[in-house]
């Protein structure tokens, strides 16, 4: 009996000798890939920030508007924020790399399937600054025109502008990402067309003879008016 | 070379029948019809009485007119002025309509008019506006002849203006060219002016007209190349500057044909502008007329709502470009009532200041910063009718020589935010 005990646990701790010096050499391996990947990560954090710095991203980002955003949400500068993004990306990418060496079953389909996600979110962070660069260039030179025309809901206006193209660069975003996509869809159709059908009750049905006036008194006498109160500047 | 790109083969063809002349004559319409005729008249009467000598040709350059300009001004025959003024001219006076572009650039439209004089060798090139009315024969003598006689390159026309006339050319332009580029040109953005064969060429070969301030404001453009390469230039009075209809100009295109031409172009001449300190007089020919009454009503408080609502409305804009001094003290302005509302002149030069260096940083897109001036001005403009209201023209003269003081004394504060990092 106490043979038997014997036997039973020398072969369990040699068949864990063995499966700890078949694993030893991949967990060593892994761990060096994750620590090279650590530097390199940090290498290209720092890459990341100095082109960053040099193309003056963050002033891009200030045009944008983002930098109010984050600044809103306390989180870092953009430039900070990119940097850091693209250090966790590439360490994330080495330390799934380095669990691919332990050759775990299962896991390896989850890592495939991650880095085939990074281009997708890669494309919808573009998508983002791209779309909030634009909402805050029409968002500006919507208000601009406004106020320039003496139209007295200038903000509004601004705002609805800058609203309507957020809201469309996220649904673009979500739609890439995958999230939520015929959610996202619905719900950016409904905004979009209660908003417009909600004007043109407004203006069409519920006050027919205003929309006229208003139009008219914008467009037409308005304009004249206020040119001609300006002194000729040539 | 320009005139490759720049002129048509048909056009060429023309150039080359008429061949070399002594001076071209430029007008760039657009549906000018109702006033072009006079204006031929005036030009063709100048000609014959002032230059009957020289070798004339009349370069029409048209961005697309649907009215019958440049039948017009082919049909342009001098024959019945000879009759009329007994007058002959010892040359032939040539006529030549070239459409340039379907819509008006007035940038492209220019270097065609300076493209042809370039390829005629004329020794003068004078640039006439089609709505000038109250031109006379005398306008072409007073222009050329110091070109042609004195051997300046640049003749700028100084104009007999209603009271109210030209409000962002004192208001802006003459002060801020003024103490940038250190010259006394009362009119840098000039709608008639003469310039020489040489600077015609060298404007040409710069490349001035392609660069972004070049496109902008051409007329202002060739005033700055000719102050910053140190051609000779002067000034001439030239009579009663037509009053431009109400309501005529947009604002939004006229700021940016102007101070962003001028703002624009102190980037690539930093180096000539920041040793600049004072400014000096530019010779001046012919003597100065009396202002002529105001006869126009200006409503004062949708000027004085305009500069508020713009305050108001445009405030994170704002932000981004003026010193936070400078908004605030806008903010108080803003709110004060139309008798008690002041827009002091040192605030006003260091406000377009403030604007000068946010555009050179780029602080936001350059074209929202030009649009962001607008309400501003308003409000200097609304300042200005209230000062010289009943005011004398000496009152009027004084006031823009203290202004032109305020923006030169100011220079060393353009400077420091020009160089401000933030």
């Amino acid at each position: 009996m106490r043979e038997i005990i014997v036997n039973e646990l020398t072969q369990a701790f040699q068949e864990m000798a063995r499966e700890i010096a078949h694993y030893l050499p991949r967990l060593i391996v892994m761990l060096i890939i994750v620590l090279i990947g650590w530097l390199i990560a940090y290498v290209l954090k720092l890459v990341a920030r100095s082109l960053l710095r040099l193309t003056k991203f963050s002033k891009l980002s200030e045009n944008a508007g983002a930098t109010q955003l984050l600044h809103q949400a306390a989180l870092p500068s953009s430039t900070e924020l990119v940097s850091r993004f693209v250090f966790w990306v590439a360490w994330v990418g080495f330390v799934l790399l380095g669990v691919n060496v332990l050759g775990i079953a299962g896991l390896q389909e989850y890592i495939s399937r991650f880095f085939l996600f990074l281009p997708r979110m890669f494309v919808a962070l573009v998508i983002l600054f791209f779309g909030l660069v634009a909402a805050s260039f029409f968002s500006r030179a919507a208000l601009l025109a406004a106020v320039n025309a003496n139209y007295r809901s200038s903000r509004l206006l601004s705002t609805v502008v800058r609203v309507l193209i957020i809201v469309f660069a996220f649904s673009m975003v979500f739609e890439e990402l995958g999230v939520a996509e015929q959610t996202m869809l619905i719900a950016f159709a409904t905004v979009f067309g209660a908003a417009m059908l909600g004007l043109a009750i407004a203006f069409g049905l519920g006050g027919q003879d205003l929309a006229r006036k208003f139009l008219e008194k914008r467009l037409v006498q308005h304009n004249k008016e206020e040119r001609e109160d300006e002194l000729s500047p040539l | 070379m320009a005139e490759e790109t720049l002129l048509s083969d048909d056009f060429l063809r023309q150039l080359i029948n008429v061949g070399e002349v002594d001076i071209v004559v430029g007008l760039a319409t657009h549906n000018n019809a109702k006033t072009i005729e006079p204006v031929l008249g005036a030009i063709q009467s100048g000609a014959l009485k002032c230059f009957p000598r020289e070798r004339v040709a009349i370069i029409n350059a048209d961005g697309g007119s649907q009215d019958g300009t440049t039948e017009l001004v082919a049909k342009a025959s001098i024959d019945d002025l000879w009759r009329e003024s007994k007058v002959y001219a010892l040359r032939t006076l040539h006529s030549i309509s070239v459409p340039y572009a379907r819509t008006p650039d007035p940038s492209k439209a220019l270097q065609t008019i300076l493209a042809a004089a370039d390829l005629l060798r004329a020794k003068a090139c004078v640039l006439i506006s089609p709505e000038s009315t109250t031109i006379e024969p005398d306008w072409l003598q007073r222009l050329v002849r110091p070109v042609y006689h004195d051997n300046f390159d640049l003749v700028c026309p100084i104009y007999t203006r209603q009271k109210f006339e030209g409000a962002l050319v004192r208001d802006l332009l003459y002060p801020a060219t003024r103490s940038i580029y250190g010259y006394r040109i009362r009119e840098p953005y000039g709608s008639e002016f003469a310039i020489s064969g040489r600077l015609v060429t060298d404007f040409l070969g710069r490349g001035i007209g392609n660069e972004d301030w070049g496109k902008m404001g051409p007329e202002i453009s060739i005033t700055i190349m000719a102050v910053t390469a140190k051609y000779r230039v002067c000034q001439s009075f030239l009579g009663t500057k037509a009053p431009s209809p109400r309501g005529a100009h947009d604002v939004v295109s006229v700021m940016r044909r102007t101070a962003g031409a001028l703002f624009s172009s102190l980037d690539s001449n930093f180096p000539v502008w920041s040793v600049i300190s004072g400014s000096e007089n530019v010779p001046t020919f012919g003597t100065a007329t009396e202002v002529e009454p105001e006869g126009a009503r200006i409503n004062r408080r949708r000027l004085l709502e305009m500069f508020s609502t713009g305050v108001a409305q445009l405030e994170p804009v704002l932000r981004s470009i003026l010193s936070s001094s400078s908004l605030s003290e806008l903010q108080r302005i803003a709110a004060l009532g139309i008798n008690e509302f002041d827009y002091p002149a040192e605030l006003w030069a260091k406000t377009i200041f403030e604007f000068v260096a946010s555009y050179h940083k780029s602080i936001i897109n350059r074209d929202h910063i030009i649009q962001a001036l607008i309400p501003l001005y308003r409000g200097r403009s609304l300042t200005f009718l209230t000062e010289n209201r009943n005011g004398s023209a000496q009152n009027l003269q004084h006031r823009e020589e203290s202004l032109c003081a305020d923006f030169e004394r100011l220079k060393p504060y353009l400077l420091e935010v020009w160089a401000d990092r933030k």
